[in-house]
């Protein structure tokens, strides 16, 4: 078979005009479909990045809050209660929520601010500079050195801003997996004087962040929180329910969805049409090889191979093509967001490889159709 | 005496059904010997391609029986039959049917390709085959940069190639000039004729009819009768 892999090789690559063609088409397909999805995906990593970068086994929440971003204030007795549930080994609140803060040109700029339980500091970032017991120093905050850092003016440790009409000042910088989906600077303090800072609604505690004592109560505590008429979810489960209400509830996922199978079918016309016209001038050739004795299955295997060989060239060019761009776009732009994950890479060569399943099989069929006796006739 | 290399009974073969239908071969009995070159001659729709085809193993036919080398070679199943044909036959096609974005010494490796051999010692052995018709220096070229005269010793190439048993050729002068396809043909009867090789030609062109042993007479799907020739 190397021999005959060898030949359909050689008739396919010395077109050059129709292998290029075909390439291109594979390959701006894999790239529109990579691209799509890479967009969304690095879209939900910032979005979830509250999460991920505070790392609680269990988080409590109101019913209604969809994305992390949105929370709504609960009482404190839910902490207390979450605290008192069989199975529990401890339960600290979190304060999650946007304000404004003036820096010392007198320019505003939006932030982030995480309140972190006064006791524990639970879901601390990783300090690059500064002590972590210096956020308990008076008005002391913790920035984020993200993407977004800047927009703060470089602050250093010492650096003050105010936060409604507080002063502010940084005590530590930090750095987290990741940053936050709106482009904006994340600050640390303590619960307290998150709450005490910025004007708050009457119900205070964003998140209540519950630690099991064993992974096995994870269901009684759900049960339990049910109860209670609020929401107990894992940080997996969080981040799911985050990823869901994007794409299902605003139109984010449809998009993405439609510009996938625009990609997709883009370069399956290219593609399937140009392989099929490939074919049909070869009819001819290939009916005179079976007249010379090459089997059926010979010959769809030379098509089949013809077919893969071009898709997974063209996959590779276009990972390849997505990957340059998304790269370069990322030194240019701090704040870009794409990703490439191993789900982005199995989808797009998925598609790539039905493109080629679908091109081959109509001129596998065509193929297999043509009679030798008709290359005697002429 | 020559030891038979086809024999083929009864032979009947039509296409379509109803008023559509047409007979191309009516009860064809034909025997072919190694050694010799055969021809088998009539005007066009004769059946002649038709019962080349049959005899070659590349058309089914309705009735009858061909016999190679004692081998019923329509009992055998479609594998068998294109293993047949790889191993035992070598083609010669009208319209030559060279590959335009090979080169002219892959063309004519390709039927050893087809039984498995190693490309580069293909290649190798089709360079040699080249060599005998006389365009080793050709080899590297594609088909399309050779005239009509080369392109046709090209596809003779290929059809030899594998040292096939039996050498069908169909209209071998259709698409050459009179004096180059006079050189074909004699170039086919002086370097390719042996006691080991039967040779099926189709021919109307009555200037290459001095290289055979016999020539057939086909009309209206039957063979009309032979005439013995001292080529």
């Amino acid at each position: 078979m190397k021999g005959i892999l060898k030949l359909a090789y050689k008739l396919l690559v010395n077109d050059k005009a129709k292998f290029s063609a075909l390439l291109v088409g594979n390959a701006f397909a894999v790239f529109g479909m990579m691209f799509a999805t890479c967009m969304f995906v690095g879209v939900l990593h910032h979005s979830f990045s509250t999460v991920t970068n505070v790392g609680a086994s269990i988080w409590v929440m109101d019913p209604a809050v969809q994305t992390v971003a949105n929370t709504i204030g609960m009482p404190d007795y839910v902490l207390d209660s979450v605290r008192s549930m069989d199975g529990v080994k401890y339960a600290v609140p979190l304060y999650s929520g946007g304000a404004l803060v003036k820096l010392n040109d007198g320019t505003y700029q939006s932030v982030s601010v995480i309140g972190l339980d006064d006791t524990s500091l639970f879901g601390r970032p990783e300090l690059l500079q500064g002590k972590i017991e210096d956020i308990y120093a008076e008005n002391g905050f913790i920035v984020v050195r993200d993407a977004d850092f800047v927009k703060l003016g470089n602050p250093e440790i010492g650096s003050e801003f105010q936060l409604n009409d507080h002063r502010c000042v940084v005590v530590g910088i930090a750095k987290v997996p990741a940053s936050g989906l709106f482009g904006i600077p994340t600050v640390y303090t303590t619960y307290n004087r998150a709450i005490q800072y910025i004007p708050s609604p009457r119900y205070t505690i964003s998140y209540v962040l519950a630690e099991p004592k064993n992974p096995s109560d994870v269901a009684a505590i759900k049960q339990q929180v049910e109860a209670l008429g609020y929401l107990a979810i894992t940080q997996e489960e969080f981040m799911q329910r985050i990823t869901n209400f994007y794409v299902y509830r605003t139109g984010m996922g449809t998009n993405i969805l439609i510009m996938t199978i625009i990609s997709f079918i883009v370069g399956l016309s290219i593609s399937g049409q140009t392989f099929y016209t490939f074919i049909l001038e070869n009819l001819e050739r290939f009916g005179a090889l079976k007249a010379i004795g090459m089997r059926s299955r010979e010959l769809v295997g030379m098509v089949l191979f013809q077919a893969s060989f071009t898709a997974l060239t063209g996959y590779g060019l276009g990972v390849g093509l997505c990957t340059v761009l998304i790269t370069l776009a990322k030194i240019r732009l701090p704040d870009y967001f794409a990703t490439i994950t191993y789900f982005n890479l199995g989808l797009a060569l998925v598609m790539v490889l039905i493109i080629a399943a679908v091109s081959s099989y109509y001129g596998a069929r065509r193929v297999l159709r043509i009679e030798p006796f008709d290359i005697f006739r002429g | 005496m020559a030891s038979v290399a086809i024999k083929a009974s009864g032979l009947v073969k039509w296409f379509g059904e109803g008023e559509a239908k047409t007979s191309a071969l009516r009860s064809v009995e034909l025997e072919a010997t190694f050694g010799e070159m055969l021809y088998i001659v009539g005007p066009s729709g004769s059946g002649k391609t038709t019962l080349l085809s049959v005899l070659s193993g590349i058309l089914r036919p309705n009735a009858g029986n061909v016999l190679v080398e004692g081998t019923d070679i329509w009992s055998l199943p479609a594998d068998q039959l294109a293993d047949f044909r790889r191993n035992k036959i070598g083609f010669v096609f009208q319209d030559y049917h060279l590959f335009p974005r090979l080169t002219t010494a892959e063309n004519v490796a390709i039927p050893l390709i087809l039984r498995k051999q190693d490309w580069d010692a293909s290649v190798e052995r089709a360079k040699q085959c080249l060599e005998v018709v006389g365009l080793k220096s050709r080899a590297d070229l594609p088909p399309v940069k050779l005239s009509g005269g080369e392109q046709q010793r090209v596809a003779i190439a290929r059809a030899i190639v594998s040292e096939p048993d039996i050498l069908i050729m169909d209209e071998p002068t259709a698409s050459l000039d009179g004096d180059t396809g006079h050189t074909v043909v004699a170039f086919v009867h002086r370097n390719l004729m042996n006691e080991h090789r039967c040779i099926i030609i189709v021919t109307h062109d009555n200037r290459i009819y001095e290289f055979a042993t016999r020539i057939l007479k086909m009309e209206d799907g039957r063979l009309l009768g032979s005439e013995g020739r001292a080529a």
